[in-house]
């Protein structure tokens, strides 16, 4: 028996099953994962007898079609591979997260959300059908208006209601294949959140690198960066270089990230942004998916592994909330060079979807013997606010608090006992969160 | 090139397909199911615009009456062909074989026996135009007599036999035979089994047999490093042999 990892390298004890057929594989699983960049324990087997289908190999494009901007993939297509087609010909999803190392059908089931969550929302909502493997074994086609409880509920829904098999999603057009960006050094959370508001009506992408590290006066100072595609004449004639990317080799002793090297790596991430602010054009590369360059980064928490924390703080708590929330995560010391802050607007169509309107903090933590003090203590928090976390990226919430966060988890529990009354797809996370 | 593939639906052959259509190469498909063949094709279309659309055809190793109807169906769509590449094969591990002998039967069926009665019907067309190239996917397992692969291994020694006289009788007519032996690669056939040093990716692979084909050579290990494993496994003496458990 192997084990099977998600982002965080909190591995289980598994064994997945890869294959180009997932019609003929999904029949009978337990769970579908892609590449396993969630954190915590979504894409991982409740036991570890469970039957995990592996995505990957099924990522064929089915159809492409550049005049009405729809294209249909089987659900391991990756967006690296998708980029790769789309960019040189004008097309791009439209919505990506911050990694390019994502299925379709990850990004349906995490639901995901970019930058551009403000103007664009999640995934889910460019998405016009799915082919989704059932418990009971059948496999249907669903959209906004055939079997749209299903639709919804498989949006953002963890893969917890069937196997997606395909997705047929809507593309956007870009002007060119360089993005115009402005980045401007914020001194505060209170600046943040208020340059995040300003920049939103003028820029469709926006999001804040945050140096979580410093508390008292400098609490919350980082970098503001905000892009549009640019428009052709802006653009540079030849097509970004292709980055090259390095590879972790092997995991790193827990030591090598401590406090003082994630100090040292913010302060330099910090002052590297010399100029107050900076305009100019990046590749989508740098741009989008800046931690892509190096290939499994995660391997530089250890053994112990990691997880993030990411949380959104509605908007009607305002500035005050998110001020204490900083306060907050910086007491209890989480100590990690990586916090992203973003504002999102409002609450998407799909059953669990993560973001609702108000500001998104996301921020990695090295396992040690507190997380769990931690991440309870930033539940409390949360929920008082009225926000909530991102299931993609946990591992360590309680039932109790995710039941106390989650108005609509009624709902979706009477979806799961609609399409899966026994129960036969779970994850780890499921069983954690749920109960079964 | 104007190429039939048997087997491109999944895996190395998939890989090999999509670098064959980048380059805007004239492709046809065959293989079990024509569904699966019409997502291949339209995955092909998809990543290329401008290229010729790709036709396809079913043809199934088990049953020898659908190679000549299907070789010439990709006749017809491609005008001719000068390129024919297999990679279908059966594989299942030495103890779910001698678990089940029909299970052994079929695949050594599939494997050898069909794999030349369909390389006859391909090499005579690919004659009957003047040459042409004809590249089959044999396998390391056939390098050598070895406990963990003694059928589905002699099924491949057996083909790659085959494939060497080919190229020893029609190369002076112009024939192109092309034996491809991969050693351990990550596709959909080995998923379950333990990975070991020096284990390649489809896409690698692709890239070797491309080059390969492109030069005429008439044998190539892929990845390239299993040249020189295979060297060494094949000077072990059989003392050794009946010890070792690879
Ligand atoms: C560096 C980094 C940056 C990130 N940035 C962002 C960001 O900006 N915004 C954001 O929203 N997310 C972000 N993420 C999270 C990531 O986008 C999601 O976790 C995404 O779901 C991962 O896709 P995957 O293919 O790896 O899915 P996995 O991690 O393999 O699976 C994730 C979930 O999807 C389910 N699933 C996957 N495929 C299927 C299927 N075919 N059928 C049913 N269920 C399925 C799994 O069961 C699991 O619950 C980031 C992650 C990393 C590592
Ligand atoms: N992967 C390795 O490590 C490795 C090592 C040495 C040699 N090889 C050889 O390399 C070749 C390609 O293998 P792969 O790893 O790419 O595996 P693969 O993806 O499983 O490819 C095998 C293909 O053969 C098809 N096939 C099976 N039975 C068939 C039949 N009766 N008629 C027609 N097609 C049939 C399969 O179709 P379905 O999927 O529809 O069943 C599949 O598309 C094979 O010849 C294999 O023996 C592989």
């Amino acid at each position: 028996m192997g084990k099977i990892f998600g982002w965080g390298r909190l591995g289980v004890d598994g064994r997945e099953t890869f294959s180009e057929d997932l019609a003929k594989v999904t029949r009978g699983a337990n769970l579908s994962r892609g590449l396993g960049r969630s954190y915590g324990d979504s894409s991982l087997p409740a036991v570890s007898t469970d039957s995990v289908i592996n995505t990957t190999l099924a990522n064929r494009v089915l159809s492409l079609d550049e005049e009405s901007l729809v294209i249909r993939v089987e659900a391991g297509a990756s967006l690296v591979e998708l980029n790769k087609l789309l960019i040189p010909r004008g097309l791009f999803s439209p919505v990506t997260p911050g990694t390019k190392f994502v299925t379709v059908g990850g990004m349906v089931a995490s639901d995901v959300h970019g930058k551009n969550h403000h103007r664009e929302g999640c995934f889910g909502e460019h998405v016009r059908a799915m082919k989704i493997r059932l418990a009971d074994d059948s496999i249907v086609e669903c959209t906004p208006t055939v079997m749209p409880d299903l639709f919804y509920g498989t949006i953002g829904g963890m893969g917890l209601l069937g196997h997606i098999l395909e997705v047929e999603f809507e593309l956007r057009r870009i002007p060119s294949q360089w993005i115009w960006m402005e980045s401007e050094r914020v001194d505060d959370i209170d600046s943040f959140v208020s340059a995040l508001n300003t920049a939103a009506p003028k820029f469709p992408m926006t999001m804040g690198w945050i140096d979580c590290l410093n508390r008292g006066k400098r609490m919350g100072r980082g970098i503001l960066m905000a892009g549009r595609w640019a428009t052709a004449d802006e653009a540079k004639s030849r097509a970004p270089y292709e980055l090259p990317h390095i590879t972790v080799p092997f995991e790193l002793p827990n030591i090598a990230l401590n406090a003082v090297t994630a100090q040292a790596f913010n302060s330099a991430y910090y002052w590297k942004h010399l100029a107050r602010t900076k305009v100019g054009l990046v590749g989508p590369e740098p741009f989008f998916y800046p931690l892509d360059a190096i290939l499994e980064w995660n391997k530089v928490y250890g053994p112990r592994g990691f997880t993030q924390y990411q949380c959104v703080i509605p908007r009607h708590a305002g500035p005050p909330a998110v001020r204490a929330f900083m306060e907050l995560l910086t007491r209890l010391g989480g100590a990690s060079p990586l916090c992203v802050i973003k504002d999102c607007g409002p609450e998407g169509k799909g059953t669990l979807s993560f973001p609702l309107e108000g500001t998104s903090i996301a921020v990695d933590m090295a396992v040690s013997p507190d997380i769990q003090r931690i991440v309870d203590q930033l539940n409390e928090f949360v929920i008082e606010t009225g926000g909530r976390i991102y299931l993609t990226k946990d591992r360590f919430t309680t039932k109790e608090h995710f039941r106390r966060m989650e108005p609509r988890l009624d709902r979706f529990v009477s979806l799961r006992d609609k399409y899966d009354p026994r129960r036969r797809i779970r994850s780890a996370q499921s069983v954690r969160l749920l109960g079964d | 090139m104007k190429a039939v593939l048997l087997g491109a639906t999944t895996g190395m052959g998939r890989a090999i397909a999509r670098k064959l259509a980048s380059r805007g190469e004239a492709l046809f498909l065959l293989g079990l199911d024509e569904e699966d063949l019409a997502k291949s094709a339209a995955d092909l279309s998809a990543r290329n615009p401008s290229l010729a659309p790709v036709r396809f055809a079913v043809c199934d190793l088990e049953k020898p009456e659908t190679f000549a109807p299907a070789l010439d169906a990709a006749s017809e769509a491609l005008g001719g062909f000068d390129t024919v590449i297999v990679t279908a094969a059966m594989f299942a591990t030495q103890d779910a074989l001698e678990d089940d002998i029909e299970l052994a039967r079929r695949l050594v069926t599939v494997n050898y026996a069909n794999t030349v009665v369909f390389c006859e019907h391909a090499r005579k067309r690919l004659l009957a135009r003047g040459g042409g190239k004809l590249v089959v996917f044999s396998s390391v397992a056939g390098e050598r007599g070895r406990k963990p692969v003694a059928i589905y291994g002699s099924s491949k020694a057996g083909i790659s036999a085959y494939l060497e006289a080919l190229d020893h009788k029609f190369y002076s007519e112009g024939l192109r035979v092309l034996c491809v032996k991969p050693g351990f690669v990550r596709t959909g056939m080995t998923a379950g089994l333990k990975a070991p040093p020096f284990a390649g990716e489809p896409e690698d692979v692709a890239d070797t047999v491309i080059s390969a084909m492109d030069r005429d050579e008439s044998v190539v290990y892929a990845p390239r490093v299993w040249s020189a494993v295979m060297t060494v496994i094949r000077a072990l003496p059989r003392a050794v042999m009946r010890k070792v458990n690879f």
